[in-house]
C-alpha cells in the first residue's frame, strides 16, 4: 500500500488564507471581501499586504454577494469569505441571480463547513451547502481535503473564469498531500489502488478513507481510495474506471446524504453501471454541539464508519 | 411589446420612460459597442428588473441591438427575457435582475471596481420604491455611505405603488428622504419625475455632487403608467398587458412612439 504521512495537522481554512496571501502577491485583480470574520477565515495577511484590495462588508452577507458580483464588472476577481452557512443558505437568491445566473467570476470561499465546526452547534454547522451550490447551473463546487490542497485549490480557482464554491473547515486535520501540488479542477485523484471496494471521499473524509483502507487491508480487503476534491464537475471517468474493477462503492463526505457527493456519484453510476453503494454522510439530520471528534463519531463520519460500510457493501456484490 | 405577448409590466415602464431617455441620451458617457467590464464609460444597473420593456426599448434605440428585436420580448429563444439577464448575451445588460433588492449592492461593487481601476466614470442604478422593503437595500445603503462610495448615483422610482396597492397601504415606509439622509447619503428630490428637463437637471446636479465622499440618491416622483390615461393613478397596471382596444387607445395618446414596441 502507498503510505501517506501527516506532515503536521493544520486547518484547511489556513490553507485558504495561505493561498489568498499568495494570490495577493501574484494576481493584481484578486480582491477579497469579508463579513466580519477576518480571523476565522485567516484573511489577515492578505489584508495587511493589500489593504486597498480588501472590503470589510460588516455582518451583511447578502450585500457582500451583490458587491462581489459588481466588482467583477471591471475585471476584478472577488473572493468572499464567511462561514459556509452564511455563504450559501443565507444568501442563496443573491448567489443564484447576481452570481450564478449572471455568470459572474466570484469565488465563494466558505469556512467552518459541516459538523466539525464543533461546539457552536447546528445553527452554524451547515450540512446542506454542497447540495445548494451544486444545483446552481454553472457553479463549480470544490471541497479540498487538507491544508496543502486547500491552498492549491484557492490559487487554482483564480485562474478559472466563472463562479466557484470553495468549501473548507475549522479543525486541524492531517496535512498529507504535497506542498507543491498542482490543482486541476474536476480531476479526481487516485490515492490508493485496490480491487475489492472503491472509497470515494471528499474534504475531511479523505484522510479518514486512507485510514480506513489501512484497516481494511489488515482484514484482507483491498480498498481503492479516490479523492474527489471537485464535486461539480464530477470526474465520472475515475469513478467508473474504479467500480469496473471493484464492483462496490462507498462515498464519504461531511454533508447530508441528500444532495451531497454520494447522490452525484449515484446518478453517474445509475446512468452508466448500476453499482451497490453505501453513503457515509449525515442522514437527513442537523448537527449539534460537541468536539469535532465526538461529532464525527456520533454521526458516523470517520474511518471506523467507512470500514463498516465497506465490509457491508462487499456483501452486496 | 407587452400587448403582443399578453404579459409584462407596462405601468412602471411608462413611469420611468423619461428617466431612461434622459440617462441614456443626455447623461451617460458611453463607448461605442458593448463590453461587460465597462471600463472608461458610465455603467447602469436596473434593480427593479420587471420594468424591462422600457430598459430594452431605450437600449435598442441607443444602438445596443436592433429595434426589431424588441418584437421578440418574452418569446421563446429570445435574448429579451421577461426580466433582464446577461445569460443570453444581450448587449447593454450587465446583471440579471428581477428578484428585487439586489441591484444596489451590485452597483456599489461596480463603483468600487471603478475606483480600483482609477476610472473616473460614474455608476448609475435605478430601484423601485416598493423594492426598498427588501432588507438587502438597507445593508447596501449603510455600506455605501460608510465606505464613501461617491461615484454612485442611485435613483428611486418613487411612484408610491406596488402590486398589492399603494406603498403606504402595503408597508408604509415613512420618509424615504429622511432615511437616506440619516444613512449619510446626499438626496435630491425631483417633484416632476416625468419631466425630461427636470430629470436631466437632477442627474447633472447629482453628477456635480459626486466625488465628495457621499453616495447620491435621486428620489424621482413619477406617475406609474404615465402618458396613458387609463394606466395612471392606479397600481392595476403593474404587471398586466393591455388588450387590443386598450393598446389602440394608449398608442393614440402617444403618437410620437414608433408603434407597439
Amino acid at each position: 500500500m502507498k503510505e501517506y504521512i501527516n506532515q503536521g495537522s493544520q486547518d484547511t481554512r489556513s490553507g485558504f488564507g495561505a493561498g489568498l496571501t499568495e494570490l495577493g502577491r501574484t494576481n493584481p485583480n484578486v480582491v477579497a471581501l469579508c463579513a466580519d470574520l477576518i480571523g476565522s477565515l485567516k484573511m489577515d495577511q492578505f489584508i495587511e499586504e493589500n489593504p486597498d484590495r480588501f472590503f470589510q462588508i460588516g455582518i451583511a452577507e447578502a450585500n457582500m454577494m451583490g458587491i462581489a458580483a459588481g466588482l467583477t464588472i471591471g475585471g476584478k476577481i472577488p473572493f468572499t469569505g464567511t462561514f459556509a452557512n452564511f455563504s450559501t443558505g443565507r444568501v442563496y437568491d443573491q448567489i443564484r441571480q447576481s452570481i450564478a445566473y449572471s455568470g459572474k467570476n466570484v469565488k465563494i470561499c466558505a469556512s467552518h463547513a459541516g459538523v466539525t465546526l464543533g461546539e457552536d452547534g447546528a445553527t452554524h454547522q451547515i450540512l446542506e451547502d454542497i447540495g445548494l451550490m451544486k444545483m446552481l447551473p454553472g457553479m463549480v463546487v470544490i471541497n479540498p481535503c487538507d491544508f496543502n490542497q486547500t491552498k492549491a485549490a484557492t490559487m487554482a480557482i483564480a485562474d478559472y473564469d466563472g463562479p466557484v464554491y470553495l468549501r473548507f473547515g475549522r479543525p486541524k486535520v492531517a496535512n498529507f498531500t504535497p506542498a507543491d501540488q498542482s490543482f486541476e479542477i474536476g480531476k479526481g485523484l487516485l490515492l490508493q489502488e485496490g480491487s475489492d471496494v472503491t472509497i470515494v471521499a471528499t474534504g475531511h473524509l479523505v484522510w479518514e478513507a486512507l485510514e480506513a483502507a489501512k484497516t481494511l487491508n489488515e482484514k484482507g480487503i483491498s480498498a481503492e481510495v479516490i479523492n474527489i476534491h471537485t464535486i461539480k464537475p464530477l470526474d465520472n471517468d475515475i469513478i467508473l474506471k474504479s467500480v469496473a474493477k471493484t464492483g462496490a462503492i462507498v462515498t464519504a463526505e461531511e454533508h447530508n446524504f441528500l444532495g451531497g457527493l454520494g447522490e452525484s456519484v449515484a446518478r453517474v453510476l445509475a446512468e452508466n453501471t448500476p453499482t451497490p453503494q453505501e453513503f457515509i454522510a449525515t442522514k437527513d439530520t442537523f448537527g449539534e454541539s460537541g468536539t469535532p471528534a465526538q461529532l464525527m463519531d456520533k454521526y458516523g463520519l470517520n474511518a471506523k464508519a467507512i470500514v463498516a460500510a465497506s465490509e457491508k457493501i462487499i456483501q452486496r456484490k | 411589446m407587452v400587448h403582443k405577448v399578453n404579459s409584462g409590466h407596462p405601468g412602471g415602464s411608462l413611469g420611468c420612460a423619461e428617466f431612461f431617455v434622459s440617462l441614456y441620451n443626455e447623461i451617460m458617457e458611453l463607448k461605442e459597442g458593448f463590453d461587460m467590464d465597462g471600463i472608461n464609460e458610465d455603467v447602469f444597473f436596473l434593480s427593479n428588473g420587471h420594468i424591462s420593456p422600457v430598459f430594452y426599448s431605450v437600449l435598442a434605440r441607443r444602438g445596443y441591438f436592433p429595434v426589431e428585436e424588441l418584437n421578440t420580448f418574452r418569446l421563446i429563444d429570445s435574448r429579451l427575457q421577461g426580466h433582464p439577464t446577461t445569460h443570453e448575451g444581450l448587449p447593454g445588460i450587465r446583471i440579471a435582475s428581477g428578484s428585487l433588492g439586489q441591484g444596489l449592492s451590485v452597483a456599489i461593487g461596480a463603483a468600487q471596481a471603478k475606483k480600483l481601476n482609477k476610472d473616473s466614470h460614474m455608476v448609475y442604478a435605478l430601484m423601485g420604491d416598493g423594492e426598498l422593503q427588501e432588507g438587502q437595500n438597507w445593508e447596501a445603503i449603510m455600506y455605501a455611505a460608510a465606505k464613501k462610495v461617491d461615484n454612485l448615483i442611485a435613483t428611486v422610482d418613487l411612484n408610491g405603488k406596488q402590486i398589492d396597492g399603494s406603498t403606504d397601504k402595503v408597508l408604509p415606509m415613512g420618509s424615504v428622504e429622511g432615511k437616506f439622509k440619516a444613512f449619510g447619503w446626499e438626496v435630491l428630490t425631483v417633484e416632476e419625475g416625468n419631466d425630461l428637463t427636470a430629470i436631466g437637471n437632477a442627474l447633472r446636479e447629482a453628477k456635480s455632487m459626486s466625488g465628495n465622499g457621499k453616495p447620491i440618491c435621486i428620489l424621482l416622483k413619477t406617475e406609474m403608467g404615465n402618458g396613458v390615461d387609463f394606466m395612471m393613478h392606479t397600481h392595476a397596471w403593474h404587471g398586466k398587458a393591455p388588450n387590443d382596444e386598450q393598446l389602440e387607445s394608449a398608442l393614440a395618446q402617444n403618437p410620437e412612439t414608433l408603434g407597439d414596441y
